[in-house]
């Protein structure tokens, strides 16, 4: 098989952005996803919502129609798109381990991109493991991609933008909240920041907009909640936590925790990418220069997976991807991409404007990074922060050497649910900083697929 | 500066085996170990505890091997009381199945050479035919034609071994400090790491990879080198296998193991696609019903290998105090490091029979 | 657990451990499952305590069913088809269950 010119995994806004602008300029380009539609996270099933299920837009909101365009332009483009494709390995040498439909193969690219976008930090508190606990933007993917709302009482818990979304979402939707609890803002901590984000533009009123629809419901909130725990017997039965000083209880058939989200560096890490912690974001990133160049060559990443930019900025990310893949396969020179890319790259730069203030104003906080001993970390294996404190004091002097004395980390989700509270937690144990400390090694495939399928690897 | 008698350079399975089986002995021992990040081979091996096929053309390796065997029941036990952690150590004897008719016929000749080469102390290995084989290992696929079973061999979790040996070495062992310097010094031997200057009378040399350096400051070029072995390992599946099998195990949690290759490759303990599709492809003939289970993980980890793959015991010519260990199968012979090399150490005398260990085996030239 | 804002228009229909369950076309076998009664999709591997799906983007593996005779697979990830057969999954046997092994080859 002849390479392609650009391989790109996700069809978020970056995917998508990135695409259209190579292709536009004469790659070929095909971009792989394992959703069955494009759109990613943000844009789950915009074009069924566009489409058949108009009436659910009322709900889910003018941010979310947007993507409409975004989709269409990608559409309109002679970019290839294979969904429900799962990118399992990307070598090095830029070959691409895929999986569709039970089939396995090799996929050569000149250049990959890789717009694998955001994931939702783990929010371990103890119950977290019960049915009936999600994430919010479980809850939210629900709501986009099949209409659907919770049946019976609900409480959202935790901080972050998509948290009051999806507030405002389920008000819109006529959905009975029994309790917003908010963990902790960091007004002050936040407040300098304030004129960027104003000229950022739309963030804060967005922002503000979405809590005083929820207020205006008469949705109960309560403010710096701590001691959150998911309580019932094999299913959520209420919500138990502190606020103000004072011990609550609220009975629920759905908890939606939030803790805001952190880039999905999975398979990066696994080439290996070289990444860096953000210590504003608590989370790891790709080193990346002004293009979206790795320190691997040929291999670029674009979008929320290379920090979280939100979607807007992830757009013109994945624009200037796609320019500077056209100049590095030799389409267009330095000089054309600079001038083709200018108004993508201010553009960029004056969403991220916005971030510092909302990282500031969201925090996670601190019991939900660094839980106590009797809760669950690592939900495939079963490990609780006390094991993992205890196998640091037994001389684990890191995530990998923990990760093989208690096995956090080895089931199938290979840590995209506890290798951040697990790096947390070793950083907090031994004094120090988390960026020190490090990560996990992740290794191929970083989603499983069968033996059989990989024995007949093409 | 420490009170040590012994400095073990190397907290893998080797330094801390033969650090373990010190300290038992009421020795005053310091473990260094790199950190988080390090080539260790005692964390990517396939957790094997095994004899058969082990030794042939050095007796002394043979016996070595099984001698490890024997001794790893007791070794589990004691580990187990001390450390209040079960290891999963499991010796049901273990096969080494045949793929056709030629397979088996070289198999079968190399133990007959092995029975000859141990002479009056036997060989404890027997071929075990395809429809005997059903009833112990069902669910083979038709490529097997029979196996080679020895009632030595065993399996292991490796990694719960090296915790369990980490905590009962307790502030014995020293992590993240790779050693960087080494030098005679009056009395004995200092040695640098992480910042710290550690002395002591007597040094082991028990860092995998990391001897290469260390023996090249002592002027010693040790003849090992990196070979590389890809593993693959599944979700967690229902109980089906109760023996270890070369190449297939199941382990405690119910995930399935499946390797190992050979590749010369240098330092790169990478994965490739082409080797796990080969592993995969074994895998499904051994187990045809493997197929529909998902590898969940692969990885590279990098073997310790003399040009003969035996072990390496020696001390450092020019150095009676450095003590140089170094093995292919460090995992099964845990049991004889901690309890019976780890005493020759305290005598600091090698038996006799260990000059087969030696390195100079190398320097005999070949005759035609 | 959740409900539809709207009814769909071309309905189809899977089985669920044999339950008929109606489902819209575009929908993961994940939220069709969550539209019933009963969230719980599997017994975890390491404890046997029910899960649910968690994190419905395909990353949390808290999902997996059994789907048309295929164990563990990401219902989050895989749309409904007509007729479609789905089990909830239960705890895989633990290893050590078994008698003595040596025995075996003696005998
Ligand atoms: C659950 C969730 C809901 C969110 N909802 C909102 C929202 O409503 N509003 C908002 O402003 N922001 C939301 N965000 C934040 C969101 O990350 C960004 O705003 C935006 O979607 C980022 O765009 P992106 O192109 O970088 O990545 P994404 O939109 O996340 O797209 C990445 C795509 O890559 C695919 N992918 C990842 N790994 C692989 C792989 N190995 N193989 C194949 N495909 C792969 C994913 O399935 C996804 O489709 C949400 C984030 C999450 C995690
Ligand atoms: C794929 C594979 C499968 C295997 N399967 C089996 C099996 O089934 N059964 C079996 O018996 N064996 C098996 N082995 C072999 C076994 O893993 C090794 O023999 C054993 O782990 C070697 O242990 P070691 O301590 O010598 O080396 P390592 O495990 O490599 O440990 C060396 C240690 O020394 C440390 N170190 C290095 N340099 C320094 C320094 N300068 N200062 C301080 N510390 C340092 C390192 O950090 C490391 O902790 C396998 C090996 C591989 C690669
Ligand atoms: S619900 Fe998380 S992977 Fe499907």
């Amino acid at each position: 098989m002849s390479a392609i010119d650009l391989a790109i995994v996700g069809a978020g806004p970056a995917g998508l952005a990135a695409a259209a602008t190579a292709a536009e300029l004469g790659l070929s380009v095909t971009v792989f996803d394992e959703n069955t539609a494009p759109g990613g996270q943000i844009y789950r099933g915009i074009e069924a919502v566009a489409g058949p299920r108009a009436r659910d837009l009322a709900v889910l909101g003018p941010a979310y129609a947007a993507g409409k365009a975004v989709v269409e332009r990608f559409r309109a483009s002679k970019a290839g798109y294979s969904p429900a494709t799962t990118v399992w390995l990307v070598q090095k040498d830029r070959r691409l381990g895929i999986l569709r439909d039970g089939k396995a193969s090799m996929v050569e690219a000149r250049r990959v991109l890789i717009a694998t976008g955001a994931l939702e930090r783990p929010v371990p508190i103890p119950g977290w493991t019960l049915p009936g606990v999600m994430l919010a933007g479980a809850a939210q993917s629900l709501l986009k991609a099949s209409g659907m709302v919770p049946a019976g009482p609900v409480v959202l818990a935790g901080n972050g933008p998509l948290l009051w979304q999806l507030a405002a979402q389920f008000v819109a939707a006529g959905v009975n909240i029994a309790a917003l609890l908010e963990t902790g803002s960091a007004y002050k901590a936040a407040l300098p920041h304030l004129p960027a984000v104003v000229l950022a533009g739309g963030y804060l009123a967005k922002g503000l907009g979405l809590i005083a629809s929820v207020r205006k419901a008469g949705v109960p909130i309560r403010r710096s909640v701590e001691g959150l725990r998911a309580v019932g017997k094999g299913r959520l039965q209420a919500v138990e936590f502190t606020a103000g000083g004072r011990a609550e209880r609220i009975p629920a058939e759905l908890l939606c925790l939030h803790q805001g989200v952190v880039a999905n560096a999975q398979l990066g890490m696994a080439i290996p990418l070289k990444h860096e912690w953000v210590e504003a974001q608590r989370c790891w990133r790709p080193v990346l220069d002004a293009w979206g160049n790795s320190d691997v060559e040929g291999i670029a990443v674009a979008g929320d997976g290379a920090g979280i930019g939100g979607a807007d900025a992830a757009v013109h990310a994945g624009r200037i991807a796609g320019f500077e893949a056209a100049r590095a396969l030799g389409r267009i020179d330095a000089a054309a991409r600079d001038a083709r890319a200018a108004g993508d790259v201010a553009a960029w730069r004056r969403h991220l404007r916005a971030r510092p203030f909302l990282d500031a104003l969201y925090p996670p906080a601190r019991a939900l990074r660094v839980p106590a001993d009797d809760v669950m970390v690592c939900r495939c294996e079963e490990v609780t922060a006390g094991q993992v404190r205890e196998a640091v004091r037994q001389g684990g002097t890191g995530p990998n050497q923990v990760k093989s004395f208690t096995r956090t980390g080895m089931g199938p989700c290979q840590g995209r649910m506890c290798g951040l509270t697990i790096s947390e937690i070793i950083a907090d144990a031994l004094g120090k900083p988390v960026a020190a400390v490090g990560t996990y090694r992740i290794r191929p495939p970083i989603k499983p697929l069968t033996v059989g399928e990989l024995a007949a690897l093409e | 500066m420490s009170d040590a008698e012994y400095i073990v350079v190397g907290g893998g399975l080797v330094g801390s085996a033969i650090g373990y089986g010190l300290l038992r002995r009421g020795r005053r021992v310091v473990v260094l170990d790199e950190g988080d990040v390090a080539l260790r081979a005692s964390r990517g091996n396939f957790g094997l505890v095994w004899v058969q096929g082990k030794g042939l053309g050095m007796p002394a390796y043979a016996d070595w091997a099984r001698l490890s065997a024997d001794v790893w029941p007791e070794f589990y036990t004691e580990l187990t009381q001390r450390t209040g952690i079960d290891v999963n150590y499991r010796k049901p004897g273990g096969f080494q199945l045949c793929m056709g008719e030629a397979d088996l016929a070289e198999r079968v000749k190399s133990i007959d050479q092995l029975r000859a080469q141990q002479g009056a102390k036997g060989y404890d290995c027997e071929v075990v035919d395809r429809r005997r084989l059903d009833n112990i290992v069902p669910g083979l696929g038709p490529d097997i034609v029979a196996g080679m079973y020895c009632p030595h061999d065993g399996h292991v979790s490796p990694l719960r071994l090296l915790k369990a040996l980490h905590k009962a070495l307790g502030n014995a062992y020293r992590p993240n400090g790779a050693a960087t310097a080494i030098r005679a010094v009056a009395g004995g031997y200092s040695v640098d790491a992480g910042g710290i200057t550690h002395a002591a009378p007597r040094v082991v040399l028990a860092a995998g990879l990391g001897n290469l350096p260390m023996c090249a400051m002592l002027g010693f070029k040790l003849p090992v080198r990196p070979q590389r072995g890809q593993i693959l390992v599944t979700e967690r599946l229902p109980a089906f296998l109760d023996y270890p099998l070369s190449g297939v195990r199941q382990t405690e949690e119910g995930s399935v193991m499946m390797g190992s290759s050979r590749e010369e490759v240098g330092y790169d303990n990478g994965t490739t696609p082409e080797t796990m599709r080969s592993i995969a492809a074994n895998g499904i003939r051994v187990f045809p019903k493997l197929q529909h289970a998902r590898v969940v993980r692969a990885w590279g980890a990098l073997r310790i290998l003399a040009p003969d793959e035996f072990p390496i015991y020696q001390t450092v010519p020019g150095h009676d105090g450095v003590m140089v260990a170094t093995c292919h199968s460090g995992v099964s012979l845990a049991g004889a490091h901690a309890l019976r090399f780890a005493g020759h150490l305290a005598d600091w005398r090698l038996p006799e029979h260990f000059s087969a260990f030696h390195s100079r085996r190398f320097d005999v030239p070949k005759t035609a | 657990m959740f409900r539809r804002l709207h009814e769909p228009a071309n309905a189809v229909t899977i089985q669920i451990d044999g339950s008929p369950v109606r489902a819209a076309p575009g929908d993961s076998v994940a939220a069709a499952l969550l539209a019933t009664g009963n969230p719980v999709c599997r017994q975890s591997p390491a404890s046997g305590a029910d899960r649910a799906p968690f994190c419905m983007i395909g990353a949390c593996f808290e999902c997996l069913m059994e789907i048309d005779g295929v164990p563990n697979r990401q219902a989050c990830l895989v749309p409904v088809r007509e007729g479609m057969q789905v089990r909830r999954q239960a705890r895989p046997t633990p290893v050590g269950a078994v008698a003595s092994p040596a025995d075996k080859v003696a005998s």
